[in-house]
């Protein structure tokens, strides 16, 4: 072990109070088989899974019941047994509050598994395991829900892959479940670290945490004293660390340029929750059906859960105690990039990795907004070294074309801006409108060019079609009018040689 | 003497050859002004201007024919960026030729539709399918919400249904908070 290692801080970030006591006291409890699951068909970014069951079937645990539609999409699986009710439209938890398709399961309580059929990549290779790994429905876990199977490769670029940075730095305040998980898991964490170095033939894996979580830190180090290919890393707790290009440069010292995926540069990481889901795809042939969620806060009775995808997330909150003060908002994710639920008649998703009932102080957004007295403690805190204060004028006076100049697209939304603002101007907000605006603008700017495309290609076809019309018609006219011709000629020359006989005719008769 | 009258014939020879190649070689093909109002457009070939469609009026308006005031559906929006790009001062939509509406796609009714053929041809960017006495119908992804389609439907059956906000196409609206209220001045 090194006696000095070197820490790379980035710039800004904040130190917050981290919560995370409170809901560290429990272990995980594994929350039962609820009566009625609901599926979204969009847990993960990308294109809705394409559905493959009926109404009235009956599905299997771990039964696929729809497929990833295209490369940028991601399987979805019945959690339990059971029929499946409806598939309609239903309240999702998303910031608009707007119902999305679901699969509604009425569970049988039995539990009863699909035939599981683990993998051995070794057998199979590499390629074959990845294709699997596509109706695994495993996505980032760590909340981004980034399809996994896109990340599994062993070169992008040009450049092969050779560090692997496991992601258990969960920085934002409350979230525990990737901590209780390192503290009752690390078993098949360190087994699935093993299996994804040795499949993706990676030179180094770091497990990369910070330094408040004391359990997890001394776990890991017990289980990584024989292991050579693992070492870790104990950045310091400063948030957002736990973003992956601010994660990078706290582990080894590397800033990813603009536009660049970390892979490019030979790094990759992965949450460590997403790695114990592809070890237990992999190892028992288990597809992604359940994760730990952290329901904290404002909460009676506060720890980590297992739970089924579809699981109502009502079921949980009751079970939990249900809320101290009753009545306020729930959050979902952490307190400073989630969102607050709209409601809590949804179900439990793949990027829910948190709730919290939230508390009196954290809604110090309910208190007026103040000018901007540019005092520029904002640039002081972003992490990714914009200059929040521009981005916040020209995102408020809608000057779209200036605020992507500022490299509004690099924003993470990582709320730190905001968060130091002693004016409490909601920046972030700002910087979503614009974001959304822009894209939206980038859409339309897209479909004209196609309706474009669209309009000149009938225009050509029509004068086309003109053309050749104009073509047959003149064919048709030369045709019959030489015939005609020809039938006069015809005509002319008869009249000629009959009126001749009849001159000869008369001739003769006068002679 | 000589030799400058020498070297300035040498040079403009060079000069004017330079020039010359260049003109065959960069030579641009059209009116780039257009092609640039063009893409401002909204492409919706709906007409509303007075054009038959939107490369005819940005010819038009290129040629000082047409005003940059025309199109509904380009909104303010979009007549603030012709006027910055052709640096002229903005004025308000001419409502005479029509509102903003909201972006919307037609919907054939299929029970009532005859199967006349008239909407396809009536249709600017190919996005109506169907065959004579059969069935028509709309490919939404592909339809502009010109309305040109609704005149010559001899039943009526064709509705033009705004596009629903869901979650794939929401977006972050802008932020509405509360100000300060200042407690001197209540009474």
């Amino acid at each position: 072990m090194k006696l000095f290692e070197n820490i790379f801080k980035f710039n800004g970030g904040i130190q917050a109070e981290t919560h995370k006591a409170i809901s560290t006291a429990e272990t995980i409890k594994k929350f039962g088989i609820p009566k009625k699951i609901i599926l979204p068909l969009r847990q993960h970014i990308g294109r809705l899974a394409k559905i493959n069951v009926n109404i009235g079937d009956y599905v299997l645990k771990g039964q696929l019941i729809a497929n990833a539609d295209g490369n940028v999409s991601a399987a979805i699986h019945a959690p339990t047994s059971g029929y499946i009710e409806s598939i309609e439209k239903l309240p999702i938890p998303h910031p608009s509050g707007l119902p999305d398709f679901c699969v509604v399961i009425i569970t049988d309580g039995k539990d009863t598994w699909v035939d599981k059929k683990p993998i051995d990549w070794k057998k199979i290779g590499y390629q074959k395991t990845v294709e699997l790994l596509i109706s695994s429905g495993i996505v980032g876990l760590g909340g981004a829900t980034f399809p996994s199977h896109l990340k599994l490769t062993k070169k992008d670029h040009g450049a092969k892959l050779t560090t692997l940075i496991i992601n258990a730095a969960e920085c934002e305040p409350y979230i525990t479940c990737d901590d209780m998980l390192m503290r009752e898991r690390i078993d098949e964490l360190i087994k699935g670290i093993n299996l994804l170095h040795d499949f993706l033939e990676f030179e180094e894996s770091i497990i990369s945490i910070e330094d408040n979580k004391l359990d997890a830190i001394e776990k890991i180090k017990k289980a990584i004293i024989n292991e050579k290919n693992i070492s870790l890393k104990i950045v310091p707790t400063i948030y957002p660390s736990g973003d992956a290009k601010r994660l990078i440069y706290l582990t080894k010292g590397i800033k990813i340029p603009k536009n660049t995926r970390s892979s490019e540069l030979g790094i990759q990481m992965f949450n460590v929750a997403t790695i114990v889901a592809i070890y237990r795809f992999l190892e028992f042939g288990e597809p992604s059906l359940s994760r730990i969620i952290t329901i904290t806060g404002n909460i009676k009775k506060p720890r980590n859960y297992e739970v089924l995808f579809g699981t109502p997330l009502e079921e949980i909150i009751t079970d939990a105690g249900g809320q101290k003060i009753n009545n306020q908002t729930f959050i979902m994710g952490g307190p400073m990039m989630g969102f607050a639920l709209p409601s809590i008649q949804v179900p439990v998703t793949k990027a829910m990795n948190c709730i919290i009932s939230a508390e009196t102080e954290m809604l110090k957004n309910d208190a007026p907004v103040l000018p901007c007295i540019r005092c520029a403690r904002c640039a002081e805190a972003c992490p990714v070294e914009l200059q929040p204060q521009e981005l916040y004028w020209f995102s408020k006076s809608k000057q779209l074309d200036k605020v992507e100049e500022y490299n509004l697209f690099d924003c993470i939304e990582c709320g730190c801006c905001s968060y130091v603002c002693p004016s409490n101007i909601p920046l972030v907000q700002y910087y979503r409108f614009a974001k959304s605006e822009i894209i939206e603008e980038r859409q339309h700017q897209e479909e004209a060019n196609i309706a474009r495309e669209r309009n000149e290609f009938r225009l050509s076809r029509l004068e086309r079609e003109k053309i050749e019309r104009a073509e047959r018609n003149a064919q048709r006219r030369a045709q019959t009018s030489s015939d005609e011709k020809s039938k006069l000629v015809e005509e002319k020359r008869k009249a000629i040689q009959e009126a001749m006989a009849r001159v000869n005719k008369e001739g003769d008769n006068s002679l | 003497m000589l030799i400058t009258i020498g070297v300035i014939i040498f040079l403009s020879l060079i000069i004017g050859v330079a020039l010359g190649i260049s003109a065959i070689k960069f030579k641009v093909d059209g009116d780039p002004i257009i092609e640039k109002i063009d893409s401002i457009l909204p492409q919706t070939q709906c007409g509303q201007c007075g054009y038959p469609g939107c490369k005819p009026y940005a010819t038009a308006i290129a040629s000082g024919e047409a005003d940059i005031n025309q199109c509904p559906p380009g909104g303010d929006d979009g007549i603030h960026k012709l006027a910055d790009l052709l640096g002229v001062d903005y004025k308000p939509l001419n409502e005479e030729h029509g509102v903003p509406k909201p972006k919307s796609v037609a919907i054939i009714d299929e029970k009532t539709c005859i199967g006349c053929t008239l909407c396809i041809q009536a249709c600017p960017v190919d996005a109506i399918l169907g065959s004579a006495k059969h069935m028509h119908t709309i490919i939404e992804k592909e339809c502009t919400g010109c309305e040109l389609c609704l005149p010559p439907c001899p039943v009526d059956c064709i509705d033009m249904v705004p596009i629903k906000e869901t979650t794939e196409n929401w977006k972050w609206k802008y932020p509405v908070h509360k100000l300060r209220v200042d407690e001197r001045a209540t009474p």
